[in-house]
């Protein structure tokens, strides 16, 4: 891997760990708080693409796991990794993945349309496939309560993945990195 | 903003254990906990790790309860749940196990260094050499990750400002494109410049289907 | 695409070969990043103690600078530093050039000074005792001995700069290549940065839009839409590029 790409991938590391400073929403029925980390997972798959925005959201991870806490209010270390809501950690990196791929499959034809699926699919869908079981795993509670209980989140992260789009659509002309040529100029 | 980790500085015994058995001490401990749903194992583990946090780890009991604080409405949460549809048995082991766990990290983290943790995070990546990887990158691209965190909160302060002198009250939101742009040609100039310093000098590791 | 690492791999004996300091040298050098050229064309011998090279946004001048150490490769035409070709010999001819970068924050990653200095060192896999005996020197050198173990984003734009030209003369390049690094400090800094370069025994080439910089040098180069249109003493090219522009 090239040092460049080495750097996005620290940088959008970076960039999950700044929206995580912003302040959170704690909704009063579930005791997990509404964040813009989420945010930040759509952003690295659609800026980076599928390989670079999940090794980014796993930087990340590594980076939590060493005792930065960098996740939303001041967390980190390795407990949050054996925490209830451990799972959504675990499936950032896959869903910035597949967030990522969906983008550069749409990507001739990526409008706010086609990007705005992408985010829903890979940051909502996969992250939910992935945090909702692990949670009914681990603390024992049926599917449908956990289930039930993330619901709150949905319109949050219909949010999120809005803005993402947004964001997809506008990078992609200023500076699209998925499609770099092998030698792209920063500098003039 | 500057990162503090949270690694503890009070040293006792378990800052010298090494830090690749503690993390395997952890594995283990979750793996017993799911493979054995029982009550008594479940708090005979949260106290041995309440014992380790206090002696072994030297925390004081304050720093104990302030690492299960973030989880606390969790727990309540699951117990009274299970309180109503199961019975209080499941919601006690389950809130045991969860506490354990929960505590039994921080006291890893609070008790090893970042850079023993970055090692054994580099040993744990050593087989990806065979896909072509180099695990020592990883040391850097943390050292980056952590560089660049006040650097893009800094910008972001930059062009908020920016743009509120001319008068923009435009939703936070629309920051985000002229920020990204501005900090991935920076990302570009530093991996630029660490290759000016030989980053690159080190050739990443055959893949093991071009090996002869 | 290119693999310059593994290409230099296959040449290792001669990468490593000490070759005598003699000239960087840019023959018929066009590059374009996809379909605008910056550079046309070029062919120059640099072989001057002090160069500089001027002209304005966007005439192709960081592009030169970047050429000098293979951060860039040549669409078309080669570069030679003492010889050896960049495409070529990209370990070599970067342990030959250091590079100082305009926005030291850019340069500087590693959470503390000391760190940040020895980087360059742990690449060439120098060892520990003598990393830490020549980034001490290094830091002392740049009045930075007290900051070793300050977080390097603390420091001010001025010691920024400093410690990134710190990280890459502890490398010891013969020859160090600087991209307007005066372009973002205040004049006490600008004169604390031009000592800096007067000071050096490497050769240097500096890229720079801050003509007092200039004073002491060899030859200057102005670089205009992709060529060099003037090249002389500093007497004459810089009268003539302020001439030409005011």
């Amino acid at each position: 891997m090239k040092t460049r790409d080495l750097a996005y991938i620290a940088l959008f590391a970076a960039v999950v760990a700044v929206l995580g400073v912003l302040p959170p929403i704690t909704v009063a029925v579930v005791p997990v708080p509404i964040t813009a980390q989420t945010l930040g997972v759509m952003l690295a798959g659609s800026v980076l693409g599928a390989r670079r925005g999940g090794l980014a959201l796993l930087l990340f991870l590594a980076v939590v796991a060493i005792g930065m806490p960098v996740l939303s209010g001041g967390r980190g270390g390795l407990s949050v990794f054996t925490g209830p809501a451990a799972g959504y950690l675990y499936s950032w990196p896959i869903g910035a993945f597949v967030v990522g791929l969906l983008t550069q499959l749409f990507w001739r034809r990526l409008n706010l349309g086609w990007a705005f699926l992408a985010n829903v699919v890979g940051g909502i869908l996969v992250i939910y496939a992935i945090g909702i079981p692990f949670t009914s795993l681990y603390a024992d509670v049926p599917l449908w309560a956990s289930f039930t209980g993330s619901f709150v989140f949905l319109p949050g992260d219909g949010v999120k993945a809005l803005i993402a789009a947004l964001v997809a659509v506008g990078v992609r002309r200023a500076y699209p990195v998925i499609e770099l040529p092998a030698r792209q100029p920063a500098h003039r | 903003m500057t990162l503090l980790a949270l690694y503890s500085p009070r040293p006792g015994a378990l800052h010298r254990t090494p830090a690749g058995w503690k993390l395997a001490a952890l594995a283990g401990l979750s793996v017993l906990l799911f493979a054995v749903p029982e009550l008594p194992v479940a708090a005979t583990a949260l106290a041995v790790v309440v014992l380790l946090a206090l002696a072994g780890a030297r925390l004081t009991a304050r720093q104990v309860l302030a690492q299960v604080r973030p989880v606390w409405l969790w727990l309540a949460g699951l117990l009274a749940f299970h309180l109503v549809v199961t019975d209080l048995a499941t919601g006690a082991l389950a809130v045991l196990r969860l506490a354990t766990l929960v505590l039994a990290a921080a006291v890893v983290t609070a008790t090893s260094r970042v850079a023993e943790l970055v090692a054994v995070i580099e040993w744990l990546l050593a087989p990806l050499r065979l896909v072509g990887v180099r695990p020592g990158r990883i040391g850097l691209a943390i050292a980056m990750t952590l560089r660049f965190i006040p650097l893009v909160a800094e910008r972001a302060g930059r062009i908020r400002e920016a743009q509120a002198a001319r008068g923009a009250t435009r939703p936070l939101f629309l920051l985000l494109v002229p920020l990204l742009v501005q900090v991935l040609q920076l990302a570009h100039t530093t991996a630029e410049a660490l290759d000016a310093r030989g980053a690159d000098d080190e050739a990443p590791p055959r893949p093991f289907w071009r090996r002869s | 695409m290119a693999r310059p690492w593994r290409r230099a791999a296959d040449r290792p004996a001669q990468d490593d070969a000490v070759l005598p300091r003699t000239a960087v040298e840019l023959v018929g050098v066009t590059h374009s990043y996809g379909d605008r050229t910056v550079l046309r064309d070029v062919s120059v011998v640099l072989a001057e103690h002090r160069v500089g090279v001027i002209g304005s946004n966007g005439s192709g001048k960081s592009t030169f600078a970047r050429l000098l150490n293979g951060l860039v490769l040549p669409t078309a035409g080669r570069v030679l530093v003492d010889g050896l070709d960049t495409a070529e010999h990209l370990r070599a001819v970067r342990r030959r050039v250091g590079f100082v970068f305009q926005d030291p924050d850019a340069q500087i990653v590693h959470p503390t000074v000391a760190e940040d200095v020895a980087f360059g060192l742990h690449n060439q896999r120098v060892p520990a005792a003598e990393r830490e005996q020549r980034v001490a020197e290094v830091l002392a050198r740049y009045g930075l001995a007290g900051h070793a173990d300050h977080p390097a984003h603390l420091l001010s734009g001025g010691q920024k700069q400093l410690l990134a030209i710190a990280g890459v003369l502890v490398m010891r390049p013969a020859r160090v290549v600087f991209d307007e690094p005066t372009t973002l400090l205040d004049l006490a800094n600008r004169r604390r940065v031009a000592r800096v370069v007067e000071e050096l025994e490497q050769d240097v080439l500096v890229v720079t839009h801050d003509l007092d910089l200039l004073a002491g040098f060899d030859r200057v180069l102005v670089v205009e839409d992709g060529r060099v249109v003037a090249d002389g003493a500093p007497g004459e090219t810089v009268g003539w590029y302020v001439a030409r522009m005011s």
